[in-house]
């Protein structure tokens, strides 16, 4: 059972932690929801610090997070939100590279109001088998992931192997301009949808003008927003047809819905509007309860902003290289838990890690 | 504000006259339509009707668009009467995605496909399995033996798939088995089961709750997410219901499991 020590022990789960990658794509067409990550930018900056493929699977975790043990040692970068990530209970920063040696215990203190979700990105990658090539946790199809479900205490989580530079990322800070950051009552941007027709246009003003509230019942298939109603012109009902990730349905209850990653794949209430695809990661970061509104936007600005957070992931790759090649500058590492200084020489010929005692 | 040819005006979201850059923010009546849903999807409608025409147009265009193998192409969704185009947000070419599908569309031909085959499926009707025959017998008058020839003589369109995993919206079920929800949906239904929910009828893929009037029950496994080709029906394809007794039931059943 040499596999065994190659993996991550799940001691508790948090409120909802699930393995997610960027998502099942190819099979929409067959009614498969693409699950994936909330935040795709998130995950990905996390396994380009961790050396991994952008495509590698990770953990998702919401507001209160899990404490994981680790059997083997790691390189692990925490993005998105911060649940108050520790090493065995010391405080550690997020969206860094975080190195985690065997039986160390990751845990999370929970949301301190900066971001709902989490993603833990490990080096090499969890290798739990791929369904429908991806191994993103489709929770109502009960597939991929761990065992097509969240995790729960006593969950063993194979690892992959880590690239050979992997370590390198070790002490690497993602600049704050280039993270997810949440943001309180954030204006979505919005592409209007032509089914905007079915609805009154008192009811199109309003969804404009109003702030809407997150409402409880909101999960990874839906955020269910509470405020103004938003009336129909005539029936709410329309012959179903496509609904990608960040459609808003008005529903006859006049309430909208944000479809999210594991939406359905098709639905019959109109859609008012799509959030563009660069504004779903601050949706990803909020909280039921949490306030937002939204704004027009034109397909053009989205593409716009879309190239600009391309552009941020390779800036962060870009730094990255840098941090990895820096020839034995070293760097101060974490407080080892005797009190002492673990110091790191990442050179490119040496890395050596010395415990001062 | 410059409107590149072939693009959406700064302001509108829907066109259907790309070629000349102009927009029709009211929507106008020609089709095809074309219109971003997100800076992700471009969808083509043909119509705003259930219509076998108009389902043939959507499904001729989708084997083009993937009959080209289009460097950003993420993947296509069929629905009765528009297709929606995914792309990658981050990646896209827009002006170039916007050109191609609106060009395509063009070509696309006002004529009934061939279905891509008939498959069939066994069904047995009523009992443990058909929990709802009597209901939907009270609703339409009809005897049971009545429902079941109904139900299983005809050809099933399946106009696009959606709802969850692996679920077939058929089209061209007998006027004369109309039957409601159920006012109470079951929590649990289980996978193969077969329903009659106002015009519509149906197989449950997975085991889901629902409110379907449950008629029988088919042994194949429409979604195999394990299997070489996890979904048994697609788009495009036509279906018969084929009643069958328990014991062939058991026996397809078993050989499913071989």
């Amino acid at each position: 059972m040499e596999r065994d020590g190659l993996s991550v022990e799940i001691i508790s789960p948090g409120v909802l932690s699930t393995v997610q990658d960027l998502g099942r794509y190819g099979f929409q067409a067959f009614g498969m929801p693409v699950a994936g990550a909330l935040d795709r930018y998130s995950l990905m900056v996390g396994n380009l610090v961790v050396g991994n493929d952008l495509r590698s699977a990770g953990l998702e975790i919401t507001i209160s997070g899990p404490e994981l043990l680790f059997r083997s040692e790691r390189l692990v970068c925490i993005t998105g939100g911060d649940l108050s990530p520790k090493i065995n209970d010391r405080d550690v920063p997020v969206w860094q590279g975080l190195m985690l040696h065997e039986k160390d215990v990751l845990s999370f203190g929970g949301a301190r109001n900066r971001g709902a979700r989490s993603w833990i990105c490990i080096g090499g990658g969890i290798d739990t088998p791929p369904v429908m090539g991806s191994r993103s946790t489709y929770l109502r199809g009960g597939l991929g992931g761990h065992e097509g479900r969240r995790l729960e205490r006593g969950d063993i989580l194979p690892l992959g192997a880590p690239d050979i530079f992997s370590r390198r990322g070790e002490g690497f800070v993602v600049p704050r301009e280039l993270r997810q950051n949440y943001i309180e009552r954030p204006v979505i941007r919005v592409i209007p949808d032509p089914r905007e027709a079915l609805i009154a246009p008192e009811g199109v003003e309003c969804f404009y003008t109003s702030s809407y509230r997150i409402g409880p019942d909101s999960d990874r298939m839906g955020y269910r927003l509470q405020g103004p109603l938003i009336r129909h012109k005539e029936s709410p009902d329309m012959i179903s047809d496509a609904v990608p990730w960040g459609a808003i349905q008005v529903p006859g209850s006049g309430l909208p819905i944000i479809m999210m990653a594991d939406c359905q794949t098709t639905g019959g209430y109109p859609k008012i509007a799509g959030v563009i695809s660069a504004d779903l990661g601050l949706l990803s970061m909020m909280l039921p309860g949490d306030h937002l509104s939204f704004r027009r936007c034109a397909v053009t600005e989205a593409a716009d902003a879309s190239r600009a957070l391309k552009g941020d992931l390779e800036r962060v790759r870009v730094l990255l290289a840098d941090h990895r090649s820096r020839p034995g500058a070293p760097s101060l590492g974490i407080p080892a838990d005797n009190g002492a200084m673990l110091l790191k020489f990442g050179g490119e010929i040496f890395d050596v890690t010395w415990r001062i005692i | 504000m410059t409107v590149l040819p072939g693009s959406v005006a700064a302001n509108s979201h829907c066109f259907n006259n790309p070629r000349k850059g102009g927009s029709d923010l009211e929507g106008g009546t020609g089709y095809p339509r074309f219109s971003w849903c997100g800076d992700a999807c471009l969808v083509a409608e043909f119509g705003d009707k259930i219509d076998p025409l108009i389902n043939s147009m959507v499904r001729d265009l989708d084997l083009r668009i993937r009959g080209l193998k289009l460097p950003w192409l993420v993947e296509t969704v069929p629905t009765y009467r528009s297709l929606a185009v995914y792309v990658d947000p981050w990646d896209s070419p827009r002006e170039e995605v916007e050109l191609a599908v609106t060009s395509l569309a063009r070509e696309v031909k006002a004529k009934t496909m061939p279905s891509v085959a008939v498959v069939e499926i066994p069904v047995c009707y009523g009992g443990d399995f058909g929990p709802d025959l009597e209901r939907v017998s009270m609703y339409t008058a009809l005897g049971p033996d009545d429902i079941i020839r109904l139900h299983s003589s005809k050809l099933y369109r399946v106009y696009m798939m959606g709802f969850t995993p692996g679920f077939p919206y058929l089209g061209g079920m007998d006027p004369r088995l109309e039957t409601p929800r159920l006012e109470d949906p079951r929590t649990l239904i289980p996978a193969g089961s077969v329903g009659i929910a106002g015009k519509q009828t149906g197989i449950y893929p997975i085991a889901s709750p629902g409110g379907w009037n449950i008629i029988g029950r088919t042994p194949l496994v429409l979604f195999d997410p394990a299997g070489a080709s996890p979904f048994l029906l697609e788009a495009g394809m036509e279906i018969r219901f084929v009643p069958v007794t328990g014991e062939r039931f058991e026996e397809i059943l078993s050989g499913n499991g071989a």
